[in-house]
């Protein structure tokens, strides 16, 4: 069965959510990624470690910037030009808008929030996470071609495989798919992207102000976690939007989420209740995260915290 | 302006999620209905633009009879009519095909949804829909305001946030903070008990998903508490036990 997976990448290197999504397309058939803009080729070729053993590459410089139409367009044709029969990308918040227009383009089904290879023994069977994590759903897709986002931690990493092939994908993209005018735009460098980490760790109102959040900084560094935080947080503008995390936030699954001073409401779980491991501290015994967690701790975060950075500082 | 706002019916963020019928149907025992979160920013800064630009918001739910105080509720915060396609939304295809044969009658200047629905957590509805009708969509969009036939949004991307100058037409998939969630009033929910709620056949009925059945996750172990004054057995812990470190 031949497989089409997208390929996002992020400073020049192909996104760990996009390599897991490849290792999935690639336990389920013969694997071709599309890449969109400018990356090396060197770092697509790379795609063969996770299974994929070719690379289309769509390299106009327009498509640099994730434009919702314009992706569409070449996913859609790589698709058609390759056969696929199943396309594959990680759940993104770019991916989400543009797996939906290319459903339509190619009538297929779409299934988000996959977390795990479809069964097969009876037509396409796959279970996807629904009401933000707190059940599943096993559901049947009917059309001939399927589209699938892939939730993170469906699949375990693949990463011995050779490198891949990197092709020219032939494609004439019309003006009129780039009207939308990119005027500003404000990211954050270098960081580790809140919803590929896989530690992270969030505050909460309990730290009391933005100025407090150096103790929050110095453990996820010593980690090399992702730093999140609670809505009412990012509602004061403690901290910036993209890091809120919940039902209206970023969802999140790493290894570890480590919650400070943050409540445990569930609309918070929400955002979480994929996470491997959880440890929470908080000054109030009561707090109905200890509820969610693996392992917890009542305390001050302002004594806590720095206790805490310092013993991982000597693992 | 012309505008469009799609609403969900969906349980309360804090509700209990359960299953009956050999877990294929959902409990809605005991279970308080809302407007999707989202769809209620998309439905607040529909407000605010209709108080800057005049015009008419018409909200639209596809759902079955038990949607229509969660429609009433949305004329309450402020839309001016309804619109309720009587079927059981069960696949975001067959929603979008429902969307987009309203939106193609009504020749709207925007077409609001939220990012995505809690229930299903698709995130996918607004992007079949301006495919079907050939606009452009956007989601996660953060800020949108409306100047002379253009817009400029804003749009979330991972790590940060990027500014757009578009044309109207076009679908946007909303989420905070657009606008705050506004809250009905006296006077919103007396007048609408008598707006008009148009329930209406369904127009194309293909359907590209079948739902089997549904699963809990199992549940959750028992929390180790550990004293704060002994960290290193939370980090022992980290790295021997759960081996995330
Ligand atoms: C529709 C809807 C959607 C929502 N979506 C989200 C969402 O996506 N994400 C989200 O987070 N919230 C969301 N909320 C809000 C949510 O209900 C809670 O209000 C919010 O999560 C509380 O944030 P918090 O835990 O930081 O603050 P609080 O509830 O104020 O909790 C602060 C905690 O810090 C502890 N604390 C105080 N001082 C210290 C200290 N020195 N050391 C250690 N601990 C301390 C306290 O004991 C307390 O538990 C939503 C609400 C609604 C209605
Ligand atoms: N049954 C429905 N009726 C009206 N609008 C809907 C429906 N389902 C989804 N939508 C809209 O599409 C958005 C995205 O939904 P989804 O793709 O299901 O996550 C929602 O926030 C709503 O604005």
């Amino acid at each position: 069965m031949s497989i089409l997976v997208l390929i996002e990448t992020e400073e020049g290197k192909i996104k760990k959510s996009s390599q897991e999504a490849i290792s999935f397309a690639a336990a389920m058939g013969e694997t071709t990624a599309v890449a969109l803009g400018e990356v090396s080729d060197e770092e697509l070729a790379k795609a063969g470690a996770n299974g994929a053993k070719r690379v289309l590459h769509a390299a106009d410089s327009r498509l640099n910037a994730g434009l919702i139409q314009p992706y569409a367009e070449v996913l859609t044709e790589a698709a058609k030009q390759t056969g696929a029969k199943v396309v594959v990308s990680a759940k993104s918040s770019l991916a989400d808008a543009v797996v939906g227009r290319v459903s339509v383009k190619l009538g297929a089904a779409l299934v988000s929030n996959v977390v795990g290879l479809p069964d097969e023994t009876n037509g396409f069977v796959v279970k996807r996470s629904i009401y933000t994590g707190k059940a599943f759903a096993h559901v049947k897709m009917t059309t001939e071609v399927k589209i699938l986002t892939v939730k993170k931690n469906a699949i375990e990493m693949k990463t011995d495989g050779a490198l891949a092939v990197v092709e020219k994908l032939e494609i004439e993209l019309d003006d009129a798919l780039f009207e939308a005018k990119i005027t500003a735009s404000e990211k954050a460098e270098g960081d580790i992207l809140l919803p590929e980490a896989d530690l992270v760790v969030s505050g909460g109102r309990g730290l009391k102000g933005p100025e407090n959040w150096s103790i929050i900084e110095d453990l996820a560094k010593t980690l090399g976690a992702a730093t999140g935080c609670s809505k009412p947080v990012s509602d004061m503008e403690w901290r910036p939007h993209h890091e809120h995390v919940g039902q209206t936030g970023v969802k999140v699954s790493p290894s570890l989420y480590i919650a400070v001073g943050i409540s445990g409401a569930i609309q918070h779980l929400a955002g979480v209740n994929s996470s491997k491991y959880i440890v929470v501290i908080n000054k109030d015994e009561d707090a109905p995260f200890f509820k969610a967690a693996d392992y917890g701790i009542v305390g001050d975060a302002f004594d806590v915290l720095p206790k805490l950075t310092a013993a991982l500082k000597n693992v | 302006m012309n505008i469009l706002v799609c609403i969900t019916h969906v349980p309360d963020t804090t509700s209990r999620i359960a299953f009956t019928n050999d877990n294929t149907v959902f409990d809605k025992n005991g279970v308080q209905f809302i407007i999707g979160p989202y769809d209620d920013y998309a439905l607040a800064r529909a407000v605010e633009l209709k108080e800057q630009n005049g015009g008419e918001i018409t909200v639209l739910n596809v759902g079955e009879a038990d949607a229509d105080p969660t429609i009433r509720k949305a004329l309450a915060i402020g839309a001016d009519k309804a619109i309720r396609i009587n079927a059981f939304p069960s696949d975001s295809f067959f929603v979008a095909n429902q969307i987009a044969a309203v939106a193609k009658e009504g020749n709207y200047d925007l077409i609001l949804m939220g990012r995505e629905s809690i229930d299903f957590n698709g995130g996918m509805v607004h992007g079949m829909v301006g495919e079907m009708l050939g606009l452009p969509s956007f989601s996660p969009v953060m800020k949108l305001d409306v100047n002379d036939g253009a817009a400029h949004i804003t749009r979330e991307i991972e790590g940060g946030k990027e500014e757009l100058d578009v044309n109207l037409p076009f679908v946007a998939g909303c989420q905070e903070p657009i606008a705050e969630w506004k809250i009905p009033n006296m006077r919103g929910i007396m007048s609408a008990r008598t707006k008009p709620l148009e329930i209406r056949e369904v127009a194309d009925d293909a359907q590209h998903v079948a739902l089997k059945n549904y699963e809990l996750p199992p549940a959750k172990g028992e929390v180790k508490m550990i004293d704060a004054d002994n960290v290193q057995e939370l980090v022992n812990l980290l790295k021997n036990e759960a081996k995330v470190i």
